[in-house]
């Protein structure tokens, strides 16, 4: 009986371990996601303003219409870094 | 703990105790609540005061204190964001986008505002609330615009190749009924999180260079830093506004008439 009591125990002991550990690893990761998934974003945001700079700067009496254009980009650009963000405070705190 | 450095952990950072009631209850009342509740109120009396102002400037006939701030804001989302994207058939949206533009601009901005420093979409709950409203706002403008026939129109774009169309339908149903708001929600909610964790670990920094004894002189850095980070946020909490208020836009703009 305490035999079996014991290895409930340490059954129960290791599982907890097991889950504790996943979640340390997960942790770990956590920066290492979330700097991944800055690659893209990031590229593409540069590359985005850079061309609209440019459009501005050729045809400056276009200028509104290319900002509001260039900020729905980056919207929608910016959206997979906030993502990556999100997911990173799951792995990190949760 | 990073070289002496305690960061709170994240439940402290956005997680507030009710002023009154108890835990966990509905009427629970919390800094957010209360955030949420002077955007609305004080939106209104915004309003209400510049709109019972009659008067203009004698000299120059241009309007004055909170009737000119309000004029030109209004100005703002009619001809930067109206005009830019829906054009002259869009103007009857002006009021809801203004006050989803106001709404968001003030709870945002309570960001860097003393003694509240939590900006009052870095809960989910306000940005889910906020990109819901805009979802079924656009459903409805397309029905009503197109009818019934504004489902299969914004799933199955006119002049796509019927061969296309297994492919065409199910990226088109998952991209406008399910990842729109699904993006408003989470850049509005993830922007204003990742400005407050910021300001947080700068304030967190300072406050700990403060008891150093050697490492002082890395405090005004540090401080020069988080005054900067301040005003990017005031920038930021704009900018999230603009965008949020710009793309429920487009999307009303894009259920008014089939894509072609």
């Amino acid at each position: 009986m305490s035999i079996l009591a014991q290895v409930t125990t340490a059954a129960e002991a290791v599982a907890l371990t097991a889950a504790d550990q996943k979640s340390i690893s997960a942790a770990g990761y956590a920066g290492l996601a979330y700097g991944l998934a800055t690659l893209g974003p990031g590229i593409g945001i540069g590359y985005l303003v850079g061309q609209s700079v440019q459009a501005m700067a050729r045809q400056p009496e276009a200028a509104g219409m290319v900002r509001t254009t260039m900020f729905l980009g980056i919207a929608f650009t910016e959206a997979l870094a906030l993502i990556g963000f999100v997911v990173f405070i799951l792995l990190k705190f949760v | 703990m990073i070289f002496g450095l305690e960061f709170p952990p994240i439940e402290n950072l956005v997680e507030w105790p009710n002023i009154f009631g108890p835990a966990d209850s509905w009427y629970g009342f919390n800094k957010i609540a209360l955030i949420n509740l002077i955007a609305l109120v004080g939106t209104t009396v915004l309003f209400l005061v510049a709109g019972r102002k009659k008067t203009l400037e004698p000299a120059t006939n241009a309007p004055k204190g909170s009737r000119n701030l309000v004029e030109s804001a209004v100005a703002f989302i009619r001809d930067g964001i109206i005009i830019e994207t829906i054009g002259p058939a869009g103007l009857r949206y002006l009021p809801f986008l203004a006050s989803l533009f106001f709404f968001i601009l003030i709870t945002n901005i309570f960001e860097v505002i003393p003694f509240f420093h939590m900006p009052g979409n870095a809960r989910m709950a306000g940005p889910a609330v906020l990109a819901l409203l805009t979802w079924a706002y656009f459903i409805a403008v397309g029905i009503k615009h197109q009818g019934l026939k504004y489902f299969w129109n914004s799933v199955a774009p006119p002049g796509v190749p019927k061969a296309l169309l297994p492919l065409v339908v199910p990226i088109e149903l998952l991209s406008t009924f399910i990842v729109r708001p699904f993006s408003l929600a989470v850049r509005l909610f993830a922007n204003m999180l990742a400005g407050h964790i910021l300001l947080v670990t700068f304030s967190v920094l300072c406050i700990t260079l403060w008891g150093a004894s050697l490492l002082l002189v890395v405090l005004p850095f540090s401080f020069v830093m988080l005054v900067g980070l301040t005003g990017f946020e005031i920038m930021v909490a704009f900018l999230q506004a603009y965008i949020f208020t710009i793309l429920a836009s487009v999307y009303i703009g894009s259920s008014m008439h089939a894509e072609h």
